[in-house]
């Protein structure tokens, strides 16, 4: 059960925040933060795809992540999704074609290596 | 342009700052208010009306949508660092509040993964130079 969520959690955490990031980048640097501004912004960010697509990612995330909550402690189920960076990791590889570096790899993991440690 | 350069770094220090503590006290007041168990999918929307879940969900919208406000000009490879501060703060709320018992095995894995993601984000490609303080000079994309 526990492992079950950590696995939706970190696929739809993956998938959201590479389209969340592609979202805002074509929308541009948010610079005024008066409300009317905000509402205009937000309502052009509605329709943009990437970020709807990003915010059903991130629904999905959520309930896997409440149902986390329910059987584990805090200290863990934050520490166990940043497995999250490590599918990114392999995403970028394999399915975006960018270069991976070895310190990269380095870093993916020293995350495993983490959440290893912290579900002991 | 020096003050446009100060200007961005004030609104990223403040924005992060939003972002982290957003973040572990969503987190921190979502755990507790989940009950023991979530039997039916309409248990899950019924818990979120719980008052201490409310606050939780309301703190981790903030958290969204700061995160999205700072990844629209600060790039994904300086908020991952800055923000993975986060995974100690929880473990501290968890521990302060909540009185989870942590270990040490459980402290050098959070280390752990706050340095991972740390070398995560110092290893990403060099076509993100436009961040931070060059932002004065990049002209907004423009939206396809």
């Amino acid at each position: 059960m526990t492992w079950i969520c950590i696995a939706i959690i970190v696929l739809a955490t993956t998938v959201g925040e590479v389209m969340q990031a592609l979202g805002m980048r074509r929308h541009g640097e948010i610079r005024d933060f008066r409300p009317n501004a905000l509402g205009r912004a937000a309502a052009t960010l509605a329709r943009n795809r990437f970020v709807i697509a990003s915010v059903v990612a991130m629904a999905v995330s959520f309930f896997a992540y409440m149902a986390l909550l329910t059987v584990a402690e805090l200290s863990f189920a934050v520490p166990a999704t940043a497995v999250t960076y490590v599918l990114e990791t392999i995403l970028a590889k394999y399915v975006l074609k960018e270069r991976v570096t070895a310190l990269r790899w380095a870093g993916a993991a020293l995350v495993i290596c983490g959440v290893a440690l912290v579900s002991l | 342009m020096t003050a446009e350069a100060a200007r961005l770094r004030i609104k990223t220090w403040i924005c992060a700052t939003v972002v982290v503590l957003s973040n572990v006290f969503g987190n921190l007041f979502l755990k507790r208010g989940m009950p023991a168990d979530l039997p039916t999918p309409l248990s899950y929307i019924t818990a979120l009306f719980q008052p201490w879940a409310a606050l939780g969900v309301a703190l981790l919208v903030l958290w969204l949508i700061s995160r999205m406000a700072l990844l629209s000009w600060a790039d994904l490879s300086y908020v991952l660092p800055v923000t993975s501060i986060g995974y100690v703060l929880v473990a501290l709320a968890g521990k302060a509040f909540l009185h989870e018992a942590i270990g040490a095995k459980r402290w050098s894995g959070i280390l752990l993964i706050v340095a991972g993601v740390a070398l995560v984000s110092a290893a990403s490609p060099p076509q993100t130079e436009h961040s931070l303080g060059h932002s004065a000079q990049h002209a907004p994309e423009q939206p396809a």
